[in-house]
């Protein structure tokens, strides 16, 4: 059940990436999600019991979890889980599953850094549909870097991220490709962003070709 | 008649995702009559003012004359009403035991709602002890609950259980299959051995047979015939029964 895809060099430039289904036996869903040097692994459990401190009385909680290769959570991956959670109160079908839990657990498989936010997001999405969670539409990232010269990368290296002068990332949702969260670091004009997001649904739309396929197996 | 079932149509056995809509724009007929249609979505359909949108990922599939649904493969089990179920007995508090039935929420299992329980004479049920019974509360906003009687009173197969045997976990898709009414997999298996089994609707399967490691063949059988072909099956079953002989 794993595919591994290789896009041409397109307009949106993406690197090749490969995602796998259902490996682990405990979780509720999994998936693991390869984008170039980055590999991340998802888990998720639910709809699942939940602390009284914690349950909502007309929706699921929503909990996200990262744990990085090497080290203790420090406070770079609460914000990466923060955006995580927040696209996935908005994706999912919350208000079918009140007083419930729905926990998704993220490892990090390597030690590249690049992409996180937006391979995290996509093992994340892939892990959900695994579990069956009922979702109003399907969600990707993609990340955009805008180098010193002004020219934006889509989906860039960990030396062009670098040499960056600002990095975005977006999430976009597949059915009228919206931007559900953006994360921002750098300084760029408006004219600018309404390029990146240009670009990023266009390269939704191939990450999300990628994600029915590897589902159709 | 034909333009939603039309649009239905052209995706039964499709992989579709969650997100993929199903728009209706009834024709403008000449006369201005429109003829209604009555459609019935299943699990993993979900209707959104005028269209009908997908909400699991899965394969469209179809039963005459118009239910449509998504056959989704699935862990997690989500209590619906009317299903039979394998629980597990949690606490004893008061007149009510609660019952893991591996769903969000517990059980709840009144000990009146056993056959020929009253409240001198009090059914005989432990903590850990294995339940069959069937949901008559199981929405999403009350705690779910059992019953171990049918509507005329008799326990119908319902109640306690499972004084040796095996319990352990599938997935929903296998169960279906398991329950569905000409088993292939029932029948293959009741070939080798014979056993007792009793299938939950929410994964959960006691498996008992003559001796310890019959019981264990026909776990291991059951588990991966999941993934298997029917083919691949019977190869294996055969296989299984010249060797058990």
């Amino acid at each position: 059940m794993s595919i591994m895809m290789e896009l041409d060099r397109g307009c949106s430039n993406l690197r090749e990436y490969g995602n796998e289904q259902s490996l682990l036996s405990k979780p509720d869903g999994s998936s693991t999600f390869v984008q170039g040097d980055t590999s991340i692994l998802a888990g998720v459990y639910g709809p699942a019991e939940v602390k009284v401190s914690k349950e909502i009385y007309d929706r699921a909680t929503v909990e996200v979890l990262i744990q990085p290769k090497m080290g203790l959570p420090g406070v770079r991956e609460r914000a990466r889980e923060q955006c995580a959670r927040e696209t996935c109160e908005a994706a999912l079908l919350l208000t079918l599953h009140p007083r419930s839990s729905v926990t998704v657990i993220l490892q990090f498989g390597s030690l590249s850094n690049c992409q996180l936010p937006s391979c995290c997001l996509n093992a994340t999405c892939m892990a959900l549909m695994d579990a069956g969670l009922p979702m109003s539409h399907l969600f990707c990232s993609v990340t955009c870097a805008i180098s010193k010269d002004g020219q934006i990368i889509t989906d860039p290296t960990a030396l062009q991220e670098k040499e960056s002068r600002a990095l975005l990332t977006f999430a976009i949702d597949s059915v009228e490709h919206n931007v559900l969260m953006s994360s921002t670091k750098g300084s760029f004009s408006l004219q600018e962003l309404q390029r990146c997001i240009a670009i990023s649904q266009r390269a939704s739309e191939q990450i999300f070709q990628f994600y029915r396929e590897s589902v159709k197996r | 008649m034909d333009t939603i079932h039309a649009c239905f149509k052209e995706k039964i056995g499709e992989v579709l995702l969650p997100g993929d809509v199903f728009s209706f724009r009834l024709p403008e007929s000449g006369d201005g009559s429109i003829k209604s249609e009555k459609i019935i979505c299943g699990p993993g359909l979900r209707r959104n003012g005028e269209e009908v949108r997908v909400c699991k990922s899965g394969i469209l599939r179809h039963k005459q004359p118009n239910m449509y649904w998504i056959d989704s493969q699935q862990r997690r089990y989500v209590p619906a009403k009317g299903e039979s179920v394998i629980g597990i007995v949690t606490t004893k508090s008061g007149d009510v035991f609660k019952v893991d039935v591996g769903g969000s929420e517990q059980a709840s299992l009144s000990y009146l709602a056993f056959e020929g329980a009253t409240k001198r004479n009090r059914p005989n049920v432990q903590v850990g002890d294995l339940v069959y019974g069937q949901f008559t509360i199981a929405n999403k906003d009350m705690e779910p609950e059992l019953v171990c009687i049918d509507s005329c009173g008799r326990a119908n197969g319902m109640g306690v259980f499972g004084a040796d045997g095996l319990l352990f976990k599938v997935s929903l898709g296998l169960v279906r299959r398991l329950l569905a009414p000409q088993s292939e997999i029932i029948k293959d298996l009741e070939k080798i051995f014979p056993f007792e089994l009793v299938v939950g609707m929410n994964g959960r399967v006691w498996v008992k047979a003559k001796t310890v490691q019959q019981t264990l063949i026909v776990t291991n059988l059951l588990e991966t015939s999941e993934n298997m072909t029917s083919q691949q099956r019977q190869t294996l079953f055969k296989r299984v029964a010249e060797g058990s002989l």
